[in-house]
């Protein structure tokens, strides 16, 4: 069975079998407690915001680049979001599209930088890591901007109706069955080889399942978080941009072989600066996030954030080389990271144990990855 | 009996299943050069893999005797403590360093704090007398041509005490001169007691250079035998299994109009004293094959990077595709107005190795399948995939499988449908059979010829004399950025062209 599997697949079982790991050790050492459906909402929530910078981030890291300004660029952004609402009573409408797009704006700031200028991303980003961080101390003089109004408190704080929230989801069973019939006819009209019809629709159940498995939980104990309806819409849009447009095509020709692709006639230096504008969006989204989680704005609010995009986006099996990785596998790395986290919380896990055991797992997804390319 | 300094036995080795080498056996005396022939995919590198320890003992079957012991490697260090040394089509030397730091890199002489600078230097002067470079060991690698650094590559060897020497495709980006050179080195080095297993595409090469030839084909030994009173007809038909009629199959096509006229090329990095193009001016006609030699470092590939707006340095050209003026400032323009190119150097600038054979072909016009918000139309793509492998006879087993596992051949014709795909109406060819079997070679022949047929004009830069002479309606001759000379291919000859090419300037390497 692994032999006829692709590497990404591999990957993707690999992953899945992580998850399932962490989730029955942290349940039996929690007597439970750790699947509850309380818990389990609170999970998903944390996620969130690594969640949706890890989608911003697995763009950059495909197109072989790398972007260290996230954590300061979030809360930078989070911190122009509270000011607006606490300072200036913006309407909350306003507030969250002039912080999507100063966030538009700082992404291809950094993008203009790397793509045409020519300085490597690392150095662009780290100069933006400290300059953020410093434009967002100046403009908040170094105190909390507190509290956020109750409208911006719907972003990161509310949850759905119980009703919207079921259609959503049967919604998105439909699609997902749906995709993978078409897919299976357009595949078999050209005459390329499809996998076992009962292997793609066991994946496709699997998926639904775990996804009304979700939803149910979920329901029984507030509903659909905001924020992992938030998360969960813009999963679909970046892994339509990533697999289904040609922009999404060219960015993993560029993180492939970047002189090939610019060879071929692809504006390789617009494309780069747009992944990087819509990295600053996704910061823009999560930065809204952690406000209204927060219910303000704080100056230290996103630091070392961009590590654990990273550490996301690298656990699921995104290559710091280019060229390979996906949205879906940035957001199990994602939630890999949470469970740990809340897990270890839950067992009362010291700090610097929680620290140094993430570091590891990093250095172990890394390994075996490397490991399974060698094999190969 | 005396004992065979190589000695394979039945070398088996599969992949996943696949059998790779079907029990291949050859044998090699000190001094005795052997040139092992097969179209690409063949199996030859897959041998040399397993002789060179890539592959550890125990990974195949079969065995190797090495001197009369039987061979365990489990990496090429091993094998090269035995004194087994291959050299790769892809040269291994670092750039940045020097002659002296290249040849001794990992083997530094001195103690690990101070290093014996004096020793070094001493040895490297003798080893490149040996090779007969003659270039001072401080030089930096970056400051010679592709030719000199094999022979620094040969004289890396000759340090380890080579026994043994493998060449892979030495010469596939060698002038014609360089590789008169390089010959002759390996001759020498036969008569100072030197094996030498040689892995060309160069029949001529081959059988001025060896005793034995073997040939491959699908993993399996074809036969052995001595290069005395061996022919390349002989040779072309044990390796494709079929009589070549002829190697390049001319047909007759009716040439138009000049639609295409460049003034004044020229083209120079900045900083650099000296120009790479300097003021060259020629025409293109419709239907027309116009072939450009010319020593490497001549000038013909810039040359065509500044009609693609590749060129990374300051160019300047009056270019006129159908009577109109036409600023190439980058790919994009070139491609918009109607010119395609096939680069030289297809892993670097042709192919995106890990993406499939069919997402590699649609690359250059995606925004033709795309919809206002970039969604691609994959049902029309696929289509376009799949006519263009069916029509280029592209041998895949899948247009989803990444281009990185096709052959060079096929890749390149993968490339080539990429540029196909923008309907240019020029097409430039840079080196467009370089390390492709025969087989591929006659393909892409008989396609440039269907396409001039269409009306398509080509322009095709090559290294090796024959292609030129054998494919081109008119050849142009460029040596150090200037055009040379124009001949039709009306009773051209190599020497003629050669001639041309050098000129006053005596051989350089």
């Amino acid at each position: 069975m692994f032999k006829t599997m692709k590497t990404s697949q591999l990957q993707l079982f690999a992953m899945l079998a992580a998850m399932l790991l962490i989730v029955v050790f942290f349940s039996f050492a929690t007597d439970g407690a750790f699947v509850s459906p309380r818990n389990i909402s609170n999970l998903i929530r944390q996620t969130a915001i690594v969640g949706v910078l890890a989608i911003g981030m697995v763009f950059v890291i495909i197109s072989a680049e790398i972007d260290l300004s996230v954590g300061s660029m979030m809360g930078l952004l989070g911190g122009i979001a509270a000011i607006l609402d606490v300072w200036f009573h913006f309407p909350i409408l306003f507030t969250i599209l002039i912080t999507v797009v100063s966030g538009l704006v700082l992404g291809l700031f950094n993008g203009w930088w790397v793509a045409y200028q020519k300085v490597p991303s690392f150095i662009v980003t780290l100069a933006g890591m400290l300059a953020f961080r410093g434009i967002l101390v100046g403009l908040t003089d170094g105190v909390t901007v507190a509290p956020t109004s109750s409208s911006l408190a719907i972003v990161g704080q509310s949850y759905i109706p119980s009703g919207w929230g079921i259609s959503v989801v049967a919604l998105l069973c439909l699609g997902l069955v749906a995709r993978v019939y078409t897919r299976r006819q357009a595949r078999q009209k050209h005459g390329v080889e499809n996998q076992s019809a009962k292997f793609e629709y066991a994946k496709a159940t699997i998926a639904v399942s775990v996804l009304m498995g979700l939803l149910f939980i979920l329901e029984s104990y507030r509903g659909i978080p905001t924020p992992i309806l938030i998360m969960g819409g813009l999963i679909l849009i970046a892994t339509y941009v990533a697999k289904r447009t040609a922009f999404g095509r060219r960015v993993y020709a560029i993180g492939g072989n970047i002189e090939a692709t610019r060879m071929s006639g692809v504006n390789v230096e617009r494309t780069k600066m747009l992944v990087f504008g819509f990295n600053g969006m996704m910061v823009a989204v999560a930065a809204l996030i952690l406000t209204s989680r927060l219910g303000a704005g704080s100056p230290a609010a996103g630091n070392m954030a961009e590590l654990d995009a990273i550490a996301a986006c690298v656990i699921g099996g995104t290559s710091l080389a280019g060229g390979v990785g996906a949205v879906f596998g940035a957001i199990m790395g994602a939630l890999i990271m949470a469970s740990l986290d809340n897990g270890m919380s839950m067992l009362d896990v010291p700090t610097f144990w929680q620290l140094i055991v993430k570091g590891m797992i990093l250095l172990l997804a890394v390994w075996l990855d490397v490991k399974t390319k060698k094999a190969q | 009996m005396k004992q065979p300094l190589l000695d394979m036995r039945g070398i088996i080795k599969s992949f996943s299943g696949v059998r790779a080498l079907n029990g291949v056996s050859i044998q090699l005396d000190p001094g005795e050069a052997l040139s092992i022939c097969g179209e690409n995919g063949s199996g030859k590198s897959t041998l040399m893999k397993v002789l060179s320890g890539v592959w550890p003992f125990g990974s195949y079957e079969g065995e190797i005797y090495f001197e009369g012991n039987l061979v365990k490697a489990s990496s090429i260090r091993d094998t090269e403590a035995l004194g087994i040394v291959i050299i790769h089509q892809e040269l291994a030397l670092v750039k940045e360093l020097t002659v002296l730091e290249n040849i001794f890199l990992g083997n530094e002489l001195g103690s690990f704090a101070r290093l014996n600078d004096e020793e070094m230097h001493r040895r490297t002067s003798e080893l490149l007398a040996r090779v007969k470079l003659d270039v001072l060991p401080d030089t930096p690698i970056r400051d010679l041509g592709v030719g000199q650094q094999q022979l620094v590559e040969i004289a890396k060897a000759l340090n380890k005490n080579v026994k043994l020497l493998i060449l892979d495709e030495p010469t596939s980006s060698l002038t014609t001169t360089e590789i008169e050179i390089l010959l002759n080195i390996v001759s020498e080095l036969k008569q100072q007691g030197i094996a030498c297993i040689y892995i060309s595409h160069k029949l001529e090469e081959v059988l001025a250079l060896s005793n034995w030839v073997t040939v491959i084909r699908d993993g399996d030994h074809i036969d052995t035998r001595s290069a005395e009173n061996l022919t390349q007809n002989d040779i072309i038909s044990m390796m494709v299994g079929r009589e070549l009629d002829e190697l390049f199959p001319r047909e007759e096509h009716d040439i138009g109009d000049v639609i295409l006229k460049v003034n004044h090329a020229t083209a120079k990095q900045a900083g650099a004293s000296r120009a790479q193009v300097e003021d060259v001016s020629f025409e293109l006609r419709q239907g027309e094959i116009l072939g450009i030699a010319g020593l490497i470092g001549s000038g013909r590939t810039e040359l065509m990077q500044c009609l693609y707006g590749s060129y990374d340095g300051n160019y300047e050209a009056e270019v006129e595709l159908h009577g109109e003026s036409l600023a190439i400032r980058s790919q994009r323009t070139a491609l918009e107005a109607g010119i395609a190119m096939v680069p030289e150097d297809r892993k670097r600038h042709g192919i995106v190795p890990i993406m499939s054979v069919g997402r590699n072909i649609t690359l250059s016009v995606l925004s033709q399948y795309s919809s206002w918000f970039g969604a691609i139309n994959e049902d029309q793509e696929s289509q376009d995939i799949d006519n263009y492998i069916a029509q280029l006879k592209v041998k895949t087993a899948s247009s989803e499988l990444s281009i990185k596992n096709l052959s060079g051949g096929n890749q390149q014709k993968a490339i080539i449908a990429k540029c196909l795909l923008t309907h240019p109406k020029i097409l430039i060819l840079d080196e467009p059979t370089r390390g492709i079997d025969v087989g591929a070679k006659y393909e892409i022949y008989k396609l440039m010829f269907a396409l001039v047929k269409q009306g398509m004009s080509i322009i095709m830069v090559s290294s090796e004399l024959s292609e030129v002479i054998g494919i081109s309606d008119r050849v142009l001759v460029m040596h150090e950025g200037r055009l040379k000379g124009q001949f039709d291919h009306q009773g051209l000859t190599q020497e003629m062209i050669m001639n041309c090419a050098i000129k006053e300037d005596t051989a350089n390497v």
